[in-house]
């Protein structure tokens, strides 16, 4: 048995994690404990409540943490309005890792790293930063950009304060989008602060957020003087199999099931405008 | 070659009968087409192509993919697929059989998708020369010879006789098993309606449509071409071309709650419809123009892009006579080419 790809494993939600009015962090483990199966970062599982649905969602704890796996998870449709009334201790069925990883171990290793992220899209990004922090040696220079709507919206805040800003080999910029009375940090949307910020331009750009943000991420880049070549982001679409069969998650001839999630720019601009 | 008179064919349905499940193409009550389980009484309609395509066979309408029963807070996962029964498919034609590699390439390519495989392990393809094709009939443009149709086993009639070559190992098997009824003959005249079949196929009137303007490297000539919204504007989305298509792969996974437990299934599903890729935070494709897109560019440059230049298309024709609006890939075809 469970020989097919479809056929799903069983994980236990053994953590949850508010991290947001809108956001929880479910931590899974197989039912007999520790991880249902390895990844690498930028990959994804297909989780499920049976009887709800089936959603595929980034994994966003790094491969080197080797007890479990965590997904910080927005709260946004029917199968993650379910998944946000669990309790810990409630079974899901968890299959994958769907997709093709960052090139953590090839063409970024290094490399300095500059990870632009916004609101939820700090999730597929958070498996990298740690994993990258985890094998420092092999990466240059790391910063982190990262906004949100409000203080409140930061998903991973805790995480963020106490231990990335904390470490000193990696540079952490946060942001939000209006001033408020307890913020004494940056003010003001990503794509700006990045500019403001003129990061050097040999370092490789890790890019996730919402797609305007992307947008104008990019630009800004494109402006400072970055090539495509140089920037990678993560794709999201609707998705069935999780294995480039079901049809649906194409974008041109590229499935970003199976030829992403992580794309490169230059690969990206290839193909049409469809997402 | 081995072949066995028309007369007896009955006595062929009873032999295969005895050991595997035979499906052959019979007429229903409404005069059309389509692959019927075979049991006494039950006749083979020389009709040039079933309603449906043969994918069933291999690719169900529906399928179950494993159980779930729920208690409290635990999960019983339940795998409740059983041995499958061998079967032969008799009388699938040329276009249909090639079909099956396309969905073999989607299929069978890494990760494999064990219950296709099962169920392709499990059937023999008997295939059938057609003698009369017809009008909406273009095959010949996907580089299928409807007079040698393949399979495992490949059959062509003159009328009085069939004759039987196998193909593959499975083929050897399957004649080895209805030798009792087969014989040497002169193939003269089998070969004389061949002849005759391509000349027909010669004249059709879209025996001159070629895939020449088409290929995986076509995505930036087509893809914004100014011709898609008239295409697509009268397309009602029913997904009737997707449906009764050969080649049509993609699925959907649902569930279901049967008051025991829940059935995952996957079922069909169409790039025609408009929650084909509809998400919590929106929707990819938002007019009907993206979903027509999406199909014809598909089989026409995505898939060839995948699949080492092979269409997604056997021209088989039901698109052209099934869609209510009569919109089909060869007016797409025609309309988009850049000479």
């Amino acid at each position: 048995m469970n020989n097919d790809t479809l056929i799903p494993h069983l994980g236990v939600v053994t953590d949850i994690r508010i991290d947001t009015p809108d956001v929880k962090t479910f931590r899974v483990e197989a039912p007999e404990g520790g991880k249902v199966f390895e990844h690498m970062p930028g990959q994804c599982a297909m989780l499920s409540i049976p009887g709800v649905g089936e959603g595929m969602f980034s994994i966003t704890s790094s491969p080197t943490k080797k007890e479990y796996m965590e997904f910080s998870i927005k709260k946004c449709g029917c199968l993650t309005s379910w998944l946000h009334m669990m309790e810990p201790g409630q079974q899901i069925t968890i299959r994958g890792p769907y997709g093709k990883p960052f090139p953590v171990d090839t063409e970024l290793k290094g490399k300095d790293l500059l990870f632009v992220a916004g609101g939820i899209g700090l999730a597929p990004l958070h498996s990298v930063i740690n994993y990258v922090r985890d094998k420092r040696e092999n990466y240059g220079n790391i910063q982190v950009v990262y906004g949100s709507r409000s203080m409140e919206d930061l998903v991973d805040y805790k995480e963020i304060l106490e231990e990335w800003m904390a470490d000193p080999s990696i540079e952490v910029n946060l942001t939000i989008d209006r001033e408020q009375p307890e913020w004494d940090g940056h003010v003001g949307f990503v794509p700006n602060y990045v500019k403001e910020l003129n990061p050097s331009l040999n370092k490789t750009v890790l890019i996730c957020g919402p797609p305007i943000m992307i947008k104008f991420t990019l630009a800004g880049l494109k402006e400072l003087g970055f090539q495509e070549t140089q920037v990678y982001t993560t794709m999201e679409l609707r998705m069935k199999c999780g294995v480039g069969k079901c049809g649906r998650c194409n974008i041109g001839d590229k499935y970003v099931c199976k030829h992403g999630p992580v794309f490169r720019f230059d690969e990206l601009s290839e193909l049409p405008n469809e997402y | 070659m081995l072949m066995m008179s028309m007369e007896k064919i009955d006595d062929l349905f009873a032999l295969i009968a005895e050991k595997q499940a035979l499906y052959i193409p019979a007429d229903n009550k409404d005069g059309a087409a389509e692959y019927t389980r075979w049991s006494e009484g039950v006749r083979y309609s020389s009709a040039l192509n079933t309603l449906r395509s043969a994918k069933d066979f291999f690719f169900p309408q529906t399928e179950n993919l494993v159980d779930f029963k729920m208690n409290g807070k635990n999960i019983e996962i339940i795998d409740t697929r059983k041995e499958a029964e061998d079967f032969v498919i008799f009388g699938v034609r040329a276009c249909d059989a090639k079909s099956f590699t396309i969905l073999d390439n989607v299929y069978l390519s890494e990760p494999v998708d064990t219950y296709y495989k099962t169920r392709r392990e499990h059937g023999t393809v008997v295939t059938m020369a057609c003698t009369k094709p017809a009008e909406t009939c273009f095959c010949g443009t996907f580089g299928i010879d409807a007079t040698q149709p393949g399979g495992d086993v490949e059959c062509a009639s003159d009328g009085k006789n069939i004759f039987f070559e196998a193909k593959t190992e499975k083929g050897k098997a399957f004649v080895e098993s209805i030798s009792s009824l087969l014989s040497e003959g002169d193939t003269s005249e089998v070969e004389k309606v061949k002849e005759n079949t391509k000349e027909i196929l010669a004249k059709l009137p879209l025996a001159n449509l070629t895939t020449d303007a088409f290929g995986g490297d076509k995505l930036k000539e087509y893809f914004d071409s100014d011709k898609w919204a008239g295409l697509s504007e009268s397309c009602l989305g029913c997904g009737t071309c997707t449906f009764v298509c050969p080649t049509c792969q993609c699925y959907d996974i649902k569930e279901f709650d049967t008051g025991h437990g829940i059935k995952r299934y996957r079922c069909w599903d169409s790039c025609m419809y408009s929650d084909f890729t509809k998400m919590a935070h929106g929707n990819p494709r938002l007019t009907q123009l993206e979903r027509f897109r999406q199909r014809f560019m598909h089989k026409l440059v995505y898939y060839p892009a995948n699949y080492d230049g092979e269409f997604s298309c056997v021209g088989c024709g039901r698109c052209l006579s099934k869609c209510p609006i009569s919109m089909n890939i060869v007016k797409v075809m025609k309309a988009l080419e850049v000479k």
